[in-house]
């Protein structure tokens, strides 16, 4: 064993193992913590104007779904209270109570520098989680973009509203930066492995270029 | 803590007097049973002693029996090695182990014709239906006899019945193509009983890990008449049908193993029956909102398989909580597959992905007592309620249709469905088509 697979697998028991394929995967002390306590849930239906906004990703049939609500202070636009609930697994319940604690801790960090929260700084502050199950804790990310979405909205802020629209990278095989996402997040790493989990050949030079593009950009964001 | 193991369907511990009938063949009788000289001969002659006694058990001729490594390459063997020889149509179901249907899959690539039979709600499989897709170019048929998921028993009898009928009828009409019946027995074995020609079948799936054996070794029976091609060629042991030394520990293990659990089988399903029965009503009583997936009926289901969707909370945050108060237990969410896929089988049974995330299989073994069993109905319903304070949706218990596919991002299909419908041939997603096709218009 190398340094570095000990650094990932601890000795002792390991919390999940895949009845599939053996795969043991190990949570940090922090991750467990989260996930059997997690901060910030939204437990009682809120009362009218208790909150600026909510927001919601995903769904139950996809197997994860996130809802947020949101009240800022209107002066300070600093975050008063972030609250969730989600239909999710271990990684998004421990990642979304990171989330919300990254946000609301020390009086509330800005709108502005919370939209510049990344997925890789909760991995940090969690203290890592097993690639694959990176997949499910993007939700809070995206669940709060939407929910500051309708904040500015709500507030008449037209201008900040940044939107996560699909951009067509191939227009013959309808393939978005959305499925180049998906595909990384799935485990893919080069043009090869999207094509493979997308089931397409992609021809178009142009097209490639692009998917290669996208794959650095995503890796980045979710593994650098 | 208490440490409740009910994942029998994954792995059994092994019995200790397998351990002892394997021990021996590591490093006294090491020799290759395909030597000539005494340490080869002593191991030969064990190795065919093996495979007399597992013969005993399922009623057939010793040389019916090709060991292998395990549930997996027999089922490989059984269908490639068929296919490969007579060509041909096969036909399966889609709530098969991933053994069989992802070796159905290239067979489908390759230009194989596979057909899959409907399956009724509890998971039976419709055998009109099944009548009426034998048609002349059918050459093998394979069913699990109980699915490690949801537990459900088919009748394999009749599809026997029914496969002797369509060869006469061949015979008659002078058609030379045979028509091969193959079943995967693995989570039988110690619950049913297995005599292959009272079953009527040809060919069977069996393996050690599923029976407090050995991981890594398994069998595959064949009637004698039927010609297999080899799934790879070499030394010709096994009537050349699986090249390579024999895994003699392995095959000594497995036999053994087999045949403690034949002597307490019927005494053992009927202690586990009624564990089973205090889990299922247990649940059912304890947790609401929660639906039985599989059999109801008590000879169609496994003595010790209990399969619940447990609404409005996902399946491997449970089996997480679950894990913390040391219950060992599995989940057909995507998130706890290597694919990232959810249960195939749940789905095939017309159940909204919903469902299969939240479905929760506890499967019982020799060890577990009915301590065990209230120990879990005390722990689960507290799990889910918590787990169901931080969820934001409810799901109709009597939910049948398929999630709308507005709820899914892209191009209105889960990311599981949009990677397969450009795939050309075989797509899961016909399968289910065939079961509902009023979703198609939804």
């Amino acid at each position: 064993m190398n340094s570095k697979t000990q650094k990932l697998i601890p000795q002792g028991k390991y919390d999940v193992a895949n009845p599939h394929t053996g795969q043991a995967w190990v949570y940090t002390d922090m991750v467990k913590d989260h996930f059997f306590h997690p901060r910030n849930i939204l437990l009682e239906e809120p009362k009218d104007g208790e909150f600026d906004a909510v927001g919601e990703v995903g769904s139950p049939a996809c197997g994860d779904m996130m809802r947020m609500w949101l009240k800022i202070d209107p002066k300070s636009e600093r975050i008063i209270a972030l609250k969730w609930k989600t239909f999710g697994c271990g990684s998004a319940i421990a990642a979304t109570s990171m989330y919300s604690e990254m946000l609301t801790e020390n009086g509330g960090i800005t709108l502005s520098d919370a939209l510049n929260v990344t997925p890789k700084q909760i991995m940090e502050r969690l203290g890592g989680l097993p690639d694959r199950k990176i997949h499910c804790s993007v939700l809070a990310d995206k669940a709060f973009l939407k929910t500051a979405n309708t904040y500015f909205r709500n507030t008449g802020q037209h201008e900040r509203i940044r939107t996560q629209g699909a951009r067509v990278i191939d227009e013959d095989l309808h393939i978005t930066d959305h499925d180049i996402e998906e595909a990384v997040l799935e485990g893919a790493r080069t043009v090869d492995e999207v094509q493979k989990r997308l089931k397409v050949g992609i021809g178009n030079p142009a097209a490639i270029a692009a998917v290669e593009e996208l794959i650095r950009f995503y890796v980045e964001k979710y593994y650098g | 803590m208490k440490h409740v193991y009910l994942d029998h369907a994954a792995a059994t511990p092994l019995d200790p007097r397998v351990r002892e009938a394997m021990e021996p063949y590591f490093t006294e009788q090491f020799g290759n049973p395909s030597s000539i000289y005494t340490s080869g001969r002593i191991v030969k002659k064990a190795l065919a002693d093996a495979r007399d006694r597992i013969a005993h058990i399922i009623g057939s001729k010793a040389d019916e029996i090709i060991f292998t490594s395990g549930g997996t390459e027999s089922d490989a063997l059984a269908l490639f090695g068929v296919m490969k020889m007579y060509g041909g149509a096969l036909i399966t179901s889609p709530t098969e182990h991933h053994a069989v249907l992802h070796n159905a899959e290239v067979l489908a690539k390759d230009g194989t014709p596979v057909h899959f039979v409907r399956v009724h709600e509890d998971g039976d499989i419709d055998y009109r239906h099944l009548e009426e897709l034998i048609n002349d170019d059918v050459t093998l048929l394979s069913f699990m006899y109980a699915n490690n998921e949801i537990g459900t028993v088919i009748d394999l009898e009749r599809v026997a019945d029914l496969v002797r009928r369509v060869r006469k009828n061949r015979t008659e009409r002078s058609v030379e193509r045979p028509l091969i019946l193959h079943t995967d027995a693995c989570q039988a074995s110690g619950q049913l009983p297995l005599d292959v020609r009272k079953l009527g079948v040809d060919m069977m799936t069996l393996n050690g890990s599923k029976m407090y054996g050995p991981k890594g070794v398994g069998m595959l029976y064949v009637r004698k008449g039927i010609r297999l091609a080899p799934l790879w060629h070499g030394g010709g042991q096994e009537r050349r049908l699986r090249s390579g030394t024999e895994n003699v520990p392995g095959i000594m293990g497995f036999a053994r193993a087999f045949e403690i659990t034949e002597e307490s089988r019927v005494t053992e399903v009927e202690r586990l029956t009624e564990l089973r029965d205090m889990l299922i009503s247990g649940i059912l009583e304890r947790v609401p909102k929660t639906v039985l997936n599989g059999a109801a009926h008590n000879t169609q289901r496994l003595a010790n398989n209990v399969n619940v969707s447990i609404l409005d909370i996902e399946g491997e945050a449970l089996l997480l909580y679950l894990d913390a108060a040391g219950i060992e237990a599995s989940t057909g969410s995507a998130c706890d597959s290597e694919t990232l896929d959810p249960s195939h089988v749940i789905l095939a049974l017309g159940k909204p992905y919903e469902f299969a995330h939240a479905s929760m299989r506890f499967t019982l073994g020799r060890s577990t007592t009915a301590e065990d069993i209230s120990y879990v109905l005390d722990i689960l319903p507290e799990c889910v309620n918590k787990l169901r304070a931080i969820s934001p949706i409810t799901v109709d218990v009597t939910s049948k249709n398929m999630s709308h596919a507005s709820a899914f991002a892209g191009d209105g299909l889960p990311h599981w469905e949009r990677n397969k419908k450009l795939d050309s041939g075989f797509r899961m997603q016909d399968a289910r088509n065939d079961i509902r096709p009023q979703l198609k218009n939804s």
